[in-house]
């Protein structure tokens, strides 16, 4: 009985505990998106907590009509698509190799990939070989530059290694089945889920960054919408501004505007991501488990 | 007589039989050659480049031609260890590190050892569902929502904060050097607490019912549970996490860091990797930005491996 009592307290706590950290994270986000609709005034002089008031969709108006999110928006698509195919079929391909057991020289391979996770040449020899390469200002630069992500070759290879048995090879072969045919018409039918896996998990990358278009991208027309992202919600000198003003003078309306437009574009740029969310996250659990196997 | 040398035959043999592999799967080979291509050209090529930093560089006569620097090629290395802001770029990077493992490393496993004894599967699958999203959030966007929360008049924090009467007038935590690493620890924890967890729940399925069922037989509450075989189950996991953020202990993301400065808490958010952009590439200070990066980078490994040792002898599980 005693045992049943300390279990109801256990349980109990558990679930406290959970809550209040579902309220945690889910809040904030909760709080970005009413604040987009609500009216910007009410919001900055905080009015606004639970739902939203006065709704209106001025600040979406006023960031459809701003020209440089939709050539990020074409840009990030772009990259997204053809990066994430070159990303998957290259990864794919040398996995697969190097979980066959009788390629000759895999432990070699497999070791130059697991030594670049560890150790690497930096920042700048990479910008002054992007140079020699013509790569500066080149969009192509976004789509080769993560070709191959290590961590998920791994994955990859762990997966082909514990699903594809040596046997389905040779009764294959001995029905005449070479290598090429038997990866594309045997092994990736097969293996659909690491597919979507690859899929997802690269074109969240590829989404999501923004540091190598930083470094390498100057030409507005190339900039993907992280980039413009970067320039609307981390601007330095709208912070500085609102920190002399708050120490000198209300703030005004246009400054409540401003926050506004923020959390609209905040909505906007992460529409797709949310629209694949639930798909996205089974398959980077997946990727995840996957990798936790010991290949 | 006519008998060879047994060693030499098999050697022959075995040397005709690894060409023949080769020869039969050179399918696979051509399958290997887009990912070497890449590795060869944007990782390797870049890791002789790194040779500049010993140099004094000269992009018209090449890494190559370049001539050494003085003190055996060390020059750039003297200079960084002896700049003024050596120590306090040691000292911020140090700081984010090590504050970020420490909230970031064990809170997840507590995370995961609650969602996996919750007492209904729908309160597991709603944790689980909600705080994995922030994961999906991009550098960018992350930023932005602590610039708009934590805004010094119109922010939420700051609106609360002076409705609850706990401060009076705007919040200054986004411009000061005091509150630079909290903001960006607890953020970080905030946007990966549910993702990193998602290791410990796939190893924690893995403890067999019968353990539970007799520990119930034999009295032990859920909680002990949780301590005396859940826990336990999740060691080796624990230890291979641990290994892997101990090698990034001096590689902190250069990305956020970078986006959260400003001028006025610059002094603690200047670290390695945002001081090796600024001077290679904003002031193309080329050479003396590589030693930098350099310096980092084998600091880092020795880091790794020290602590894959320690691991190896103290527990039995290792990276390598």
């Amino acid at each position: 009985m005693k045992t049943i009592k300390a279990d109801k307290i256990y349980y109990t706590v558990n679930a406290a505990i959970l809550l209040l950290l579902l309220l945690i994270v889910a809040y904030p986000l909760y709080f970005i998106v009413i604040a987009s609709f609500s009216d910007p005034t009410l919001v900055g002089s905080g009015q606004v907590w639970f739902w939203p008031r006065d709704i209106t969709l001025e600040g979406y108006k006023k960031i459809l009509e701003y020209e440089m999110i939709w050539v990020g928006y074409r840009n990030t698509i772009f990259y997204t698509t053809i990066g994430t195919t070159l990303n998957v079929m290259v990864t794919l391909m040398c996995a697969y190799s190097l979980s066959r057991k009788d390629f000759v020289g895999r432990g070699i391979i497999l070791a130059l990939f697991t030594f670049t996770m560890f150790f690497g040449g930096g920042l700048i020899p990479t910008y002054l070989l992007m140079g020699d390469l013509n790569l500066i200002n080149n969009p192509v630069i976004l789509i080769v530059l993560g070709a191959v992500s290590v961590w998920n070759l791994i994955i990859a290879r762990t997966f082909f290694a514990s699903t594809i048995p040596d046997e389905l090879f040779e009764a294959a072969s001995i029905d005449g089945c070479g290598n090429g045919r038997f990866f594309f018409q045997m092994v990736l039918p097969l293996s659909k889920a690491l597919v979507a896996v690859m899929a997802v998990y690269y074109a969240v990358g590829h989404w999501n960054s923004y540091f190598d278009a930083m470094i390498y991208i100057t030409n507005r027309q190339y900039m993907p919408l992280q980039l413009v992202l970067r320039e609307i919600l981390t601007s330095q000198q709208q912070l500085m501004q609102q920190m002399n003003d708050g120490l000198v003078q209300d703030v005004n309306e246009n400054a409540m505007i401003a926050e506004s437009i923020k959390y609209g574009i905040i909505i906007v740029s992460s529409l797709p991501m949310m629209m694949i969310y639930p798909f996205a996250q089974k398959y980077f659990v997946k990727g995840v488990m996957i990798g936790s196997l010991k290949g | 007589m006519y008998k060879t040398c047994p060693a030499a035959t098999a050697g022959a043999k075995k040397n005709d039989r690894l060409w023949s592999k080769i020869k039969k799967n050179w399918v696979l080979y051509l399958f290997v050659l887009p990912a070497l291509i890449y590795l060869i050209i944007f990782k390797y090529i870049p890791m002789y480049g790194v040779l500049i930093a010993f140099k004094n560089f000269k992009p018209i006569k090449g890494i190559f031609g370049s001539p050494f620097t003085d003190h055996f090629g060390l020059a750039h290395f003297i200079r960084f260890f002896n700049l003024d802001i050596f120590w306090s770029l040691i000292k911020n990077t140090l700081v984010l590190s090590l504050y970020s493992l420490l909230a970031g490393f064990p809170l997840p496993i507590v995370l995961a050892l609650l969602i996996n004894s919750a007492s209904t599967k729908r309160l597991a699958k709603t944790t689980q569902m909600i705080t994995y999203a922030p994961h999906f959030i991009s550098t960018v966007v992350m930023v932005g929502i602590l610039n708009l929360i934590f805004s010094p008049q119109l922010g939420i924090a700051s609106l609360l904060l002076n409705a609850l009467g706990i401060i009076d007038g705007p919040l200054m935590v986004l411009a000061s050097n005091s509150s630079f690493a909290h903001l960006y620890v607890w953020s970080g924890v905030w946007q990966g607490l549910g993702w990193g967890s998602i290791i410990y729940i796939a190893s924690l399925s893995a403890v067999p019912v019968e353990l539970h069922e007799a520990a119930i037989v034999d009295g032990a509450t859920r909680f002990q549970r949780v301590l005396k075989i859940d826990l336990p189950t999740i060691l080796p996991t624990m230890v291979i996490q641990l290994i892997l953020n101990c090698g990034n202990i001096l590689s902190v993301g250069f990305e956020k860091v970078y986006l959260m400065q400003n001028s006025l808490n610059i002094d603690s958010s200047e670290i390695i990797s945002t001081y090796v952009y600024k001077m290679g590439l904003q002031k193309a200070q080329y050479s003396f930005s590589s030693a930098v990066g350099l310096f980092n980078a084998v600091i880092n490994l020795i880091m790794l491996l020290t602590v894959n040792r320690a691991a190896r002898a103290l527990t039995q599980t290792s990276l390598f």
